[in-house]
């Protein structure tokens, strides 16, 4: 018996090099047309990770929130805008001191008022739909709240994206690089990371708002990164420890793909799932802290922030010690919340999106060859 | 003889043995002293190097100071003024100013002198430091007790209604930010109903000291601060706490200890919360740098003179060197946190330390 005899151990018949490594006969090659192929990727990276989301309650209030937030920022943006065709489209009015009575309590008569003149929905207006008159209340210089809290709005998202896209493209580069170089660049990295994560965020955000004070939103997102990349990096780290001894990676590595190559094409693709949930806790890492120090008038007052806004009920309108004005603290706390309830549940149910076994029973494939991926 | 002799050698043995495990913590206490020397090097530079410099704010600030006196500034009074405020010389070479600055911090422990209340800055941080310690601690303690039993619990009843209502609950209060509880502390419990006060560390006119009304006061008042800081602590702690005891469940080991006849107590404590904590252990790691920067919120907000409250005093009178003498204070602090957390962590874990380096590519 030859050595090569090895491949019919199944009793059949040998087959020769060309059968085992050669092409398909031209009968058996799958035809596939640029739709199909359109559809296959689509279902495969869109529609079947989308159903699998959606089907967890968790995601879908998740997404619900997040699309709130991202439509009332719009409608801030476009409210403001003097572009072209939206220049004349006001959404959403710019708050303003006296656009309500002073200190107008929220959801003012009950819900009896809803559509009375002066209640918190007034159809007196001119309008042909219905207007709200500061349903949230407004402040003690007649501000309507809601109006603050909408306006607002795009200025946190730039917020939250600058830092969330930092801080997370900063554990990426750093953790990586660390686990799969290891050795002397893993310490130097490692060391770098451990300095951050020992200096206090806040006193050291602190001092560098105190020297170089972030007049434009995205700026502070990014100097809040600073201190939210570390604990990410060194979670990545652990995991491109155990990534880099896979057979996959090593075969790359003994065919002398260079590093960046495997980087990129092997080990960072199977860290993904793990990284964008990482960039939603960024983003509510990043909503605390901002609006923590714009509460402590750290950062300058520049535009409508739910911060400032705190800032102002607790300490102009003593919203703490006067509970009649609690409200005016109430709904800035309430947006903070809210949005940072539905960045998590959306990264819980991101979660579950990514985990292959659950994953296997939603994934019904649409367009050709449905059928023939269960064998 | 040969009796001593042996004696000697396993004395050696041992002796060397203890040595090499120890290395493990030289190591670490070595890493210390890297990052201080680090955060000292930047604070140095923030102070000095950047445009725009606390410095020449500084500066500006006596030149009025003395204007408003109706004295003519004499720029080298305000040289000295500011030597001494900062602990360095405008004139000398910067790397000198480094060199100088370093060994004052770490010889004599001077940070400067505060602007604002010409104390020395170590005299005021230090006087306030053990009371931010006291609700920062308390605070960290009390939220990763309750992540551990709360997850513990969860993972025992997994699936029941208990954890779904406990499930909610936890995001819930991961997505509630520490400031907002103490908000809804003082509007409520300290002005709405009158249990707690809402601010200040202690009543005034009490006999300071260990006598009973005095300790009493001061738990009275940290109360609201430490629960404050529990939401912080508190974090995602309890959901990975339940994810891991879930996974761990499930384990082989379990059901070998199980029929070996071990007893039900002995398999929670010893195999099942003990390696489902340590993932919590290396996140609390992180969570103390986390809890000491939020308690410049919390003091502010609960008029609490720590270090928190005295940092931002700092910012909005521009006290440079109290600020930056505070900033420096929290990375001491966060660093002997992080310091006691791994060496207990070799405790924890008994795999920690054992140092094997992986190959480099």
């Amino acid at each position: 018996m030859k050595h090569t005899d090895e491949t019919a151990t199944d009793g059949g018949e040998q087959l020769s090099d060309d059968q085992l490594f050669g092409q398909l006969a031209e009968a058996d090659r799958v035809q596939l047309s640029r739709r199909e192929r359109f559809g296959l990727l689509l279902d495969a990276y869109v529609l079947t990770p989308g159903r699998v989301a959606w089907s967890d309650w968790r995601t879908r209030i998740g997404i619900l929130v997040i699309s709130l937030f991202l439509l009332t920022g719009l409608a801030a943006k476009v409210s403001t805008s003097n572009w072209w065709i939206l220049e004349d489209v006001t959404i959403v009015e710019s708050p303003a001191t006296n656009q309500a009575p002073t200190n107008h309590q929220p959801f003012d008569g009950g819900f009896a008022a809803i559509t009375e003149e002066g209640g918190w929905i007034d159809t007196t207006a001119s309008f042909p739909w219905v207007e709200f008159n500061a349903p949230l209340g407004s402040t003690n210089y007649g501000e309507p709240i809601g109006r603050q809290l909408i306006h607002s709005t795009p200025d946190m998202i730039e917020m939250v994206v600058a830092g969330a896209f930092v801080s997370v493209g900063l554990a990426i580069l750093i953790g990586i690089t660390a686990g799969y170089k290891g050795g002397k660049i893993d310490s130097v990295l490692m060391s770098i990371t451990d300095i951050v994560m020992t200096m206090p965020a806040i006193p050291l955000v602190i001092v560098i708002a105190a020297i170089y004070p972030p007049r434009e939103a995205w700026l502070v997102g990014v100097i809040l990164a600073i201190d939210a990349w570390p604990g990410l990096a060194r979670a990545l780290r652990s995991q491109v420890l155990t990534l880099r001894e896979e057979s996959y990676v090593e075969a790359s590595r003994t065919m002398g793909i260079p590093s960046t190559t495997i980087l990129s094409r092997d080990i960072t693709p199977q860290l993904m799932p793990y990284i964008l949930i990482n960039a939603a806790q960024a983003g509510r890492s990043v909503i605390f802290e901002s609006v923590a120090l714009y509460f402590l008038g750290v950062l300058p007052f520049t535009t409508a922030n739910w911060g400032i806004m705190m800032d102002t009920a607790y300490s102009e309108g003593f919203a703490l010690v006067n509970m009649a004005n609690f409200y005016q603290i109430f709904w800035p706390m309430m947006a903070v919340v809210i949005i940072s309830f539905g960045l998590i549940l959306f990264s819980q149910g991101m979660d579950r999106v990514f985990n292959p076994r659950i994953r296997a029973r939603h994934s019904k494939k649409v367009g050709t060859g449905g059928e023939d991926q269960e064998h | 003889m040969r009796q001593y002799l042996d004696r000697t050698r396993n004395g050696l043995v041992s002796l060397f043995g203890v040595l090499v495990g120890l290395r493990y913590y030289w190591e670490r206490i070595a890493h210390a002293f890297v990052t201080l020397f680090a955060v000292t090097t930047i604070t140095f530079a923030l102070f000095r190097l950047m445009p725009g410099s606390p410095a020449d704010a500084m500066r500006a600030e006596f030149e009025r100071r003395l204007a408003g006196q109706g004295q003519a500034a004499d720029p080298e009074v305000i040289d000295q003024m500011v030597r001494v405020h900062t602990g360095f010389d405008p004139d000398k070479p910067i790397y000198i100013q480094y060199v100088e600055y370093l060994r004052d911090v770490i010889i004599y422990q001077d940070f400067g002198q505060s602007i604002q209340y010409g104390d020395p800055v170590f005299d005021i941080l230090f006087a306030a430091m053990p009371w931010s310690i006291f609700i920062s601690v308390y605070g960290l303690a009390f939220g990763y007790t309750a992540n551990i039993l709360l997850g513990a619990a969860m993972a025992y009843k997994e699936g029941s209604r208990f954890d779904s209502y406990s499930t909610v609950g936890a995001t819930f209060l991961n997505s509630v930010p520490y400031y907002v509880g103490a908000f809804f502390f003082l509007a409520f419990f300290a002005y709405d109903l009158g249990w707690f006060p809402g601010s200040g560390r202690y009543s005034r006119g009490l006999e300071q000291g260990l006598n009973p009304e005095f300790m009493l006061s001061i738990v009275h008042h940290g109360t609201l601060p430490i629960m404050s800081s529990f939401i912080v602590g508190f974090g995602g702690g309890a959901l990975a706490m339940r994810g891991n005891s879930v996974r761990i469940l499930g384990e082989d080991y379990l059901r070998v200890a199980r029929l070996r006849g071990i007893s039900s107590t002995r398999i929670a404590t010893r195999y099942v919360a003990r390696n489902a904590i340590l993932p919590l252990y290396t996140q609390m790691m992180i969570g103390i740098a986390a809890i000491f920067s939020s308690s410049v919120v919390l003091e502010y907000i609960f008029t609490y003179p720590g270090v928190g409250w005295y940092t931002y005093d700092a910012i909005m009178r521009r006290d440079y060197p109290l600020l930056m003498g505070s900033f420096l204070f929290f990375t001491i602090v966060t660093l002997i946190g992080i310091l006691i957390a791994e060496f207990t962590y070799g405790i924890v874990d008994p795999r920690a330390g054992s140092g094997d380096q992986s190959e480099a590519y």
